[in-house]
Formats: C-alpha cells, sequence, structure tokens
C-alpha cells in the first residue's frame, strides 16, 4: 500500500465516519425520547392525543390542546407568509437581481433570518400585542392582545425570510434563453412570470414553503411570549392557546415524574410531526420538479 | 482493519461521554450548588464576596429548584437552592438525610395595571375569586368595598398567571389553599396549577410583569423583588391578624417571627404574626447530612459547612440592599444549629 492510498483510504473513512454519525445521531434522539416517555405512553397510550384535558395537579395529561395550537398556528403563518414570500422571491430574483435595491432587500431579509426568536418575541409585545388589543377592542371580543392571531402574526415575519431567500435562489437560476424565448413570441412580463417562471421554480418555492412551515412548528420563544399558554383547545383565532413546543420549555425545567415523561412525549410527536412534514416536503418536491420539467421542455 | 476501529471507538467515546452528562465533580477548593432562581441574584453577590474574603470559589447554577433536588439526589452537585422544603417523597429519593437551612425570605406580591396605579387593600377571599376568575370586573362591590377611597374603573380583569412551574405559583398557591376552601377543593397547591381557561400564562416574573405593564385591566402574582425593581403597583392584602400589611422587605421578615421548629420545616404563608406579610417564604439551601458521600474529602466538606454558616450569619447583611428579607434572629439561630448538625465519617463537622 502506497502512501497516497493510505491518506486516500483516511479519508473515506472519515468522511463514512461523519456521514455515519448524522444517522446515529438522529436515532440517539428518537430513542432517547421514546424511553423517556414510555412511562407516560403506558399511562396515557393513544388517548394522548384525544384528551383535551392538562391537568399538572392531578397528573392527567392530554396533548390535543398543544398539537391543535402548534398545527394552527403554523398553518395560519403559512398562509400570511406565502403572498409575501412568492412576492419578495420574484421582486428579488427577477426585477430587480442587481444593484442597490436588490443588494438591500436581500441582506435585509438575510439578517432578518438570523434575528434571535426572543428578539422577535419582545417587539411582538411590545408593537403587535397593542395592535391586536386595538382589533380585539373594535371587534368587542375579550381584548387580551395575545393569543393565536398574535402568535401566527409573529410566526409568519419569521418565516418570510427563508422561504423567500431559497424562492429568490431558485429564480434567479431559470436559463435566461427560456425567458426571452417566451418574450420573443410576444409574452408580456407578466406571462413569463406566470407561465414560465412561477412553473419552473415551482418545486424550489415550495420547498421553501416546507422549509418555512417546519420552522414554525419547532418555533418556541416568540410563540410563548405571543399565545397565551393557554391550555385549552382555543375557542376563536383571538383565543389564548398553546403549542407542543411552547408548553415543553415552559414547563420541564420543574417537572418530574409523570409531569416530565409527558412532556417528552410531546417531545416526541413534535419530532415525528416535523419529520413527518420533511418526508412529506421531499416527496411533493420530487413529484413536482418532475412535472415541472414536462411541462416547461 | 484496525485503523478503522480506532476511529470509530473514538467516535464512541466522544458519544458516550456526550450521553452521559457531566458526572465528575469540579476542582477542589470549588463549590457547586445549583437550584432555584429566585434566590441567584442574592446568592451571586454573597458568593462573589466570600470568594474575596475566604479564597472558596462558588458556582451556583439557576436551573430550577426541581433540577437542583434532582442533581443533589444524583450527587453532581453539593449544595442545592430550593423555594419549597423537599416532599415525602423526594426526601425518600434522596437515600439519606437531607438537611434544610433558611438563607433569607421572598414574598409573592399582587400586582396590577390600573389607570393612575391607586394603592389596593385585597382580602384574601377576594384574592382567592379574582384568580378563580370569578371576579371578572375591577368595579366589583367586592373590590370596591373594601377599597372606598379609590375609583376603581370599569375595566375587565385579565388575570395573568406563570406558564412554567416555579415557586412562585407553589407560595401564591399554598396561600390560597390555607384561606379559601373553594381554591383548596378547585385549584391546590402545585408548582403548576389546572387553570381556568381564559387566563394568560406568561414565562417567568419577567413575562409576568411584561404582560401585566403592557395591558391595562391586567392583574398577575410576582416576586416582590420584581415589583419593587419594576416600580410595580401592587396591593397591601389583609393578614391573619386582619391587618392590611403592604409588602416590603420588613414585613416580609416580620411574616417568620414565628415560632421555627428544629428542621425550619415552616410554611409562612397566612402567617399568624401580626404585622407580617401573609404570601411569604423561607427559600433553602439544602445538602446531605453526612458529607462522606461520592468520594468527598473531609475538607470540601468543611469548606461547605463553614460557606453555609457564613451565609446565615455575617452573610445576612447582604440580604436586604438587594431587597430579599432578611432571616430573623430564631430562624438564624435554628439554621446554625442545623449547620452544626452536618457530619463526616458520624462525627461534626464544626465544633
Amino acid at each position: 500500500m502506497t502512501k497516497t492510498d493510505k491518506s486516500e483510504r483516511r479519508f473515506t473513512n472519515i468522511i463514512f465516519i461523519s456521514g455515519l454519525s448524522i444517522i446515529v445521531l438522529l436515532l440517539a434522539i428518537f430513542s432517547t425520547l421514546l424511553i423517556a416517555s414510555i412511562p407516560s405512553i403506558k399511562t396515557f397510550g393513544i388517548g394522548f392525543f384525544i384528551s383535551k384535558h392538562w391537568d399538572p395537579s392531578l397528573e392527567k395529561f392530554g396533548a390535543l390542546p398543544f398539537l391543535y395550537g402548534t398545527l394552527i398556528t403554523s398553518i395560519i403563518a403559512l398562509f400570511i407568509s406565502i403572498p409575501f414570500s412568492i412576492s419578495i422571491s420574484i421582486f428579488l430574483g427577477e426585477f430587480f437581481r442587481e444593484g442597490f435595491i436588490s443588494n438591500f432587500l436581500r441582506s435585509s431579509t438575510e439578517v432578518l433570518a438570523g434575528i434571535p426568536s426572543v428578539i422577535y418575541g419582545l417587539w411582538g409585545l411590545f408593537l403587535l400585542m397593542p395592535i391586536t388589543r386595538f382589533i380585539q377592542t373594535s371587534l368587542g371580543t375579550t381584548p387580551y392582545g395575545v393569543g393565536i392571531f398574535t402568535a401566527s402574526l409573529i410566526l409568519a415575519i419569521m418565516i418570510i425570510p427563508f422561504s423567500a431567500s431559497i424562492g429568490r435562489e431558485v429564480i434567479s437560476l431559470i436559463p435566461a434563453d427560456l425567458k426571452e424565448a417566451a418574450y420573443s413570441l410576444g409574452a408580456t412580463r407578466f406571462e413569463v412570470i406566470k407561465n414560465i417562471i412561477i412553473p419552473y421554480a415551482r418545486s424550489g418555492i415550495i420547498a421553501g414553503i416546507l422549509l418555512a412551515f417546519g420552522r414554525a412548528i419547532g418555533e418556541t420563544m416568540a410563540v410563548t411570549m405571543l399565545i397565551g399558554n393557554s391550555n385549552f383547545l382555543p375557542k376563536s383565532i383571538f383565543s389564548p392557546a398553546n403549542t407542543m413546543a411552547s408548553v415543553i420549555a415552559n414547563e420541564f425545567a420543574e417537572s418530574t415524574g409523570i409531569t416530565a415523561s409527558s412532556l417528552i412525549y410531546i417531545g416526541l410527536v413534535l419530532f415525528l410531526v416535523t419529520m413527518f412534514v420533511n418526508i412529506a416536503g421531499t416527496y411533493i418536491i420530487k413529484k413536482i420538479s418532475l412535472e415541472a420539467s414536462k411541462e416547461v421542455t | 482493519m484496525f485503523k478503522w476501529l480506532k476511529v470509530l471507538s473514538f467516535f464512541v467515546c466522544i458519544l458516550i461521554v456526550g450521553f452521559s452528562g457531566l458526572n465528575v465533580y469540579a476542582a477542589e477548593g470549588e463549590l457547586i450548588g445549583a437550584g432555584a432562581t429566585f434566590p441567584q441574584p442574592l446568592y451571586s453577590k454573597m458568593f462573589d464576596i466570600y470568594f474575596q474574603q475566604h479564597k472558596i470559589k462558588i458556582n451556583y447554577q439557576g436551573i430550577g429548584s426541581g433540577g437542583g433536588i434532582n442533581q443533589l439526589i444524583k450527587k453532581t452537585v453539593d449544595f442545592v437552592g430550593t423555594d419549597a422544603f423537599m416532599t415525602e417523597k423526594e426526601l425518600k429519593d434522596a437515600g439519606a438525610p437531607v438537611l434544610h437551612i433558611p438563607t433569607c425570605l421572598g414574598a409573592v406580591v399582587i400586582t396590577y395595571n390600573l389607570p393612575g396605579n391607586p394603592k389596593l387593600k385585597l382580602t384574601p377571599d377576594v384574592i382567592a375569586h379574582i384568580f378563580l376568575g370569578n371576579i371578572k370586573k375591577w368595579n366589583d362591590p367586592k373590590i370596591a368595598g373594601i377599597n372606598k377611597d379609590v375609583k376603581l374603573p370599569d375595566l375587565s380583569i385579565t388575570v395573568v398567571r406563570r406558564a412554567d412551574g416555579s415557586g412562585t405559583t407553589y407560595i401564591f398557591s399554598e396561600y390560597l389553599s390555607k384561606v379559601s376552601s373553594a381554591w383548596k377543593e378547585k385549584m391546590g397547591t402545585g408548582k403548576s396549577l389546572n387553570w381556568p381557561e381564559g387566563f394568560i400564562g406568561q414565562k417567568g416574573n419577567p413575562g409576568v410583569a411584561g404582560y401585566i405593564k403592557q395591558t391595562p385591566g391586567a392583574v398577575g402574582y410576582v416576586e416582590l423583588l420584581y415589583a419593587l425593581q419594576n416600580q410595580m403597583a401592587f396591593a397591601s392584602i389583609k393578614n391573619k391578624a386582619g391587618n392590611f400589611i403592604e409588602p416590603t422587605p420588613k414585613t416580609v421578615s416580620n411574616a417568620a417571627k414565628v415560632k421555627i421548629p428544629d428542621d425550619t420545616n415552616v410554611s409562612l404563608t397566612d402567617t399568624s404574626a401580626k404585622d407580617g406579610y401573609p404570601i411569604s417564604g423561607f427559600t433553602w439551601l439544602i445538602f446531605y447530612k453526612e458529607q462522606n458521600y461520592a468520594g468527598r474529602s473531609k475538607q470540601r466538606a468543611e469548606s461547605l459547612a463553614k460557606m453555609l454558616m457564613w451565609v446565615v450569619t455575617d452573610g445576612q447583611k447582604y440580604v436586604e440592599p438587594l431587597q430579599y428579607s432578611p432571616l430573623p434572629k430564631e430562624a438564624s439561630t435554628a439554621a446554625q444549629k442545623i449547620i452544626k448538625s452536618m457530619t463526616y465519617n458520624g462525627k461534626p463537622i464544626l465544633n
């Protein structure tokens, strides 16, 4: 064996082990969650997801309010964010690809993506909460200021940079000849966007949206500060509610025994939900990119 | 193949170390504590001064009482701070006798956001019904009846409670369980409770305080320290003797002017002291009575005992400047007696 052979071998080994350690890590997280949640799984079983009572004093736990709260806030946030993120992607990827405005806007979205979530939470407390309270007072509902609406709003703002930057990336990669061909056939700019850019970039845009959805599901701090942390199924969009990530962050430090185990059970569910969203996302992207390539070419 | 194994075993080692957690004691001459967050600013100050005077480094991590007690049971720390006396079950889990010494007092105050921030007076019954969700308006006759000199607005009450499990909630609910049978039946005592629908939960004292400051008509409970530091309005509360007591570090200390049992396991809520604020409580440091465990040296045990002794005696002068409430003399004496009962191999550590 020569010296190069050896170093080649060593390199391959390192790469292989690094790759392997990711899988080990994933399994380690999953099994730790599973083992620690066994007492709770044994006590509450599958009814954990159907029961809507979370009662730490009687040690009766059901996670439906949290599951519901996580999904509803993330979905509302997604719907609020989609028009904005697509517009920003098109604006940056097609209209202003270079120049001062583009650079400024692009770095602004990047900075937004990097702001710690506790700062979003604080900002929400000082700005969004009074706005929500004003809306609630004008509608005649109880002016809590916090709740699903406020939390979804802050989540939407937090996830826009994610979907927008991926969208922009994909849109700017569209081959120029495709667009030029469309223009030469007499297409207007809107028609080019509608018939060429969006179909071509669809998988990328959706990938960005799903990534953003994943982030919204797991978001903790900003949501905790703005959702009102009420362990009940919300009655309206303005009701205080709670999410899976938020209840774990709140209660875990002082919990013991079955309470801690139930919180970890919620963590396990959160883990599985995020994994499911990711797998579904990859599947959708694969399917759509196949279709899109057929459509455009 | 051999190389491959070597690399793999290296990774396995890293994983094992990573997962097993840090079970190693810090260097000799450094004491480690963990637990309650409420007294953390005080302990930081005290331990800083203690280091300057005695060259013993003390590291205290505010991870919450529950986490602290777990650490003590796992024998990874020298002492633990807690806001509640250990429960029967926790004492059993500890395996060996655990001693408690009070270090200072804390109090929970009812704070609110009303136009002009008037000083309110509240009775135990009214507090219970506000926090059960039965009194819904600020101008309710029950509140107005005891605050005749204050013009109360026609404003909905928004109740804010702690979303995280906390010693603050424990003391507050323990007090209400003592003074209201309706509360005892419906809510009970605990670090986290099954609150009625429509209450807002916020994380930590800062979360509750922040929400109240932002929301007209909001009412909640926070540590006295927090209310003082944030200049929030808080209520005087009628105590067992029938006096309306405004919470101050002094009136909170007064709450401990009752008979202190030998193990200092006494609940000061609804105190019988006539000028004591009724929602007060000790915060404790806890440690094993027999100090020779997990391979600890005698020197280590000695420096722990000396440090604890300092905290309940000379260290007490640092309590009040930080707006905590110092131990009254009786409590300090009881604590000293407990520290003197610490042993190493069955022999007393301090003489």
